[in-house]
């Protein structure tokens, strides 16, 4: 079997698991955001049902509207609240100790290899960069788990891709599932499991493989999964609240496809509007001047990503034409960023730092874009009007890309400004 | 039987509802805002009973179930596409908004046609141009949650309340 299958079968109470069979999972853990669970919530309390499955494996995130930025979201995070509380969960993040929701759970500790876990939030697919099987659902499937602990799930078909070769100097895990997603198209794993593999993957800094399984969704997929190792055991050590399995592919398993990539052939990318898959090497694009930059995101707002936007940004000015918006993605992110140097860094260079929030990524707050006007991202969706007004134009990138972009006002090469 | 709404491909979440709007989950409010950026005249004519019919990949993007609530809130009847993204799919199943994934359906359905769907017997009914389609069948795990009524119904009943 697959890593997936075998995660899935162990979850499941059977030997055995092939793609197209329909389980009842259970769930190591569950989560839900200030948007996805107070549906959730309604949907739970509409139903009956009184008690939770069990009050340490639910995470409540309020993390996208957040510090609430009107009467309504704060409505939203206090639905969240008062269920936190009512049902005595441990894990309820109030601003202060709140992260965005994918970079917080695995720092915590609280998502771990081998574990099945579901998410009220498409990017719930993350985690598998530690070798879950994190997949993300919807508000109703969050309220069944609520009162179940277990989720319907359609085995997945496997999509093995394999990674021959180092990035480059400048590519970064961000480019990598940039050039895939360019690559294979916004469905081209519909349903499918991404497994990333080989020595372009291993050598890779668990930051980075965070950033690739986070936008294996935007390809379509299930879930994307990187098989566990030294790296992962790494992180884990020391943060795990719960015990954890390693698994990995066994021998007979079986994939649908197989796709092979040099690594080292990966040049910094960028999405142009509007679809993640709109995928173009840097230094193939025209002049594309910027009107802001916003470097943060589940995707891309971790401690590696800073040092590489503040590396570059060091003794540098932010473009007179361009706002940069730096948002570490989680209390310890951001304090380390500080010990570090970066935060004095990124304002001495004229950026705005935000404390954490999803905020810009989904156009909820903290730098809406105007008519007309464009905004390089390290996020991960460039849909029409995803950041703001509905003619305003997302380009996605690496925090290295974003960093010099922010410096020079157009899409830039890193290699340019460093 | 209704009015078809013609849609591309890759209609993703925040075509359907932008993340502006997502600080309720009121069907109503979230209504009137559904897929305004596309299409700005489908959230005022829209009737109660009409189709959505769309590409490939329809709802990629945000898990947002906002998105199927729009659409049944707008009075949707159904929405036929040639391939669903995959947490659409499971939202609108688990809220009972009823989809059917058919090519043959959205290359011959145009604009405005009157179409009907006849579940019992698995078709759609173009009644503008006589003919009808196929719709993928679902598996029966999945009809055990659409005759339940919806997700929440299918575990009540499962868990005896």
């Amino acid at each position: 079997m697959t890593l997936a299958e075998r995660i899935i079968a162990a979850h499941s109470g059977q030997g055995e698991v092939y793609p197209g069979q329909f389980v009842y999972a259970d769930v190591d853990f569950c989560l839900g955001n200030d948007i996805t669970a107070p549906i959730a919530i309604k949907e739970f309390e509409e139903a009956g049902l009184e008690k939770v499955f069990d009050r340490n494996r639910i995470a409540l995130v309020p993390d996208h509207f957040t510090p609430s930025k009107d009467i309504a979201s704060a409505q939203q995070v206090k639905t969240l609240r008062d269920f936190a509380r009512s049902h005595q969960l441990e894990y309820f993040f109030e601003i202060g100790s709140m992260g965005v929701e994918h970079a917080l759970l695995p720092e915590m500790g609280l998502v771990l290899p081998g574990d099945l876990v579901i998410g009220a939030d498409s990017h719930t697919c993350t985690y598998g960069a530690l070798g879950a099987f994190a997949v993300g659902v919807g508000s109703t499937d969050l309220a069944a788990c609520f009162a179940t602990g277990k989720v319907w799930l359609k085995v997945p078909e496997t999509i093995k891709f394999l990674f021959n070769g180092r990035l480059p100097k400048w590519s970064s895990g961000k480019d990598l599932i940039l050039f895939v997603i360019g690559d294979i198209g916004v469905d081209g794993a519909l349903y499918r499991v991404m497994e990333f593999t080989g020595p372009g993957i291993s050598a890779l800094p668990i930051d980075d493989r965070f950033a690739i399984c986070n936008m294996a969704v935007e390809a379509g997929a299930k879930a994307g999964i990187i098989p566990p190792d030294k790296i992962t055991e790494k992180y884990v050590k020391g943060r795990a609240k719960r015990g954890y399995i390693m698994y990995s592919s066994n021998g007979a398993a079986s994939y649908c496809q197989t796709k092979e990539y040099d690594a080292s052939k990966i040049t910094p990318q960028v999405a142009l509007p509007n679809l993640p898959s709109n995928v173009q090497p840097v230094e193939t694009l025209a002049r594309i001047g910027i009107d802001q930059v916003v470097i943060g995101s589940c995707t891309n707002g971790r401690i590696t990503d800073l040092r590489v936007a503040a590396g570059l940004l060091k003794g540098k000015k932010v473009h007179p034409y361009v706002r940069l918006i730096v948002i570490p993605a989680t209390q310890a992110i951001y304090l380390e960023a500080i010990k570090e140097g970066l935060i004095e860094t990124f304002l001495k260079a004229g950026a705005s730092v935000s404390t954490p929030t999803c905020g810009p990524c989904l156009g909820g707050h903290m730098g809406i874009l105007a008519e007309g006007e464009r905004c390089l991202a390290t996020t991960n969706r460039n849909f029409p009007g995803r950041m703001g007004h509905p003619k305003s134009e997302v380009y996605l990138s690496s925090p290295a890309v974003a960093a010099a972009s922010a410096i020079t006002g157009r899409i830039t090469h890193p290699a340019e400004v460093a | 039987m209704g009015r078809s709404w013609k849609f591309g491909n890759n209609i993703s979440t925040d075509h359907i509802i932008a993340g502006k709007y997502l600080v309720t989950s009121d069907p109503k409010s979230l209504a009137i805002h559904c897929l305004e950026d596309t299409r700005p005249e489908f959230p005022k004519e829209v009737k109660a009973g009409d189709l959505v019919v769309a590409g490939e990949n329809f709802g990629c993007g945000s898990s947002r179930e906002h998105a199927p609530i729009a659409l049944k809130g707008c009075g949707i009847k159904g929405i036929v596409a040639s391939s669903f993204a995959r947490i659409f799919f499971r939202n609108a199943i688990n809220i009972g908004l009823p989809i059917f994934e058919s090519r043959e359906a959205v290359g011959d359905i145009q604009e405005g046609d009157e179409v009907e769907i006849d579940l019992g017997a698995s078709k759609i009914i173009n009644r503008t141009r006589g003919k009808n389609y196929g719709f993928e069948p679902f598996p029966k795990e999945i009809l055990e949650i659409i005759e339940a009524g919806g997700l929440m119904q299918f575990v009540k009943k499962r868990m005896g309340k």
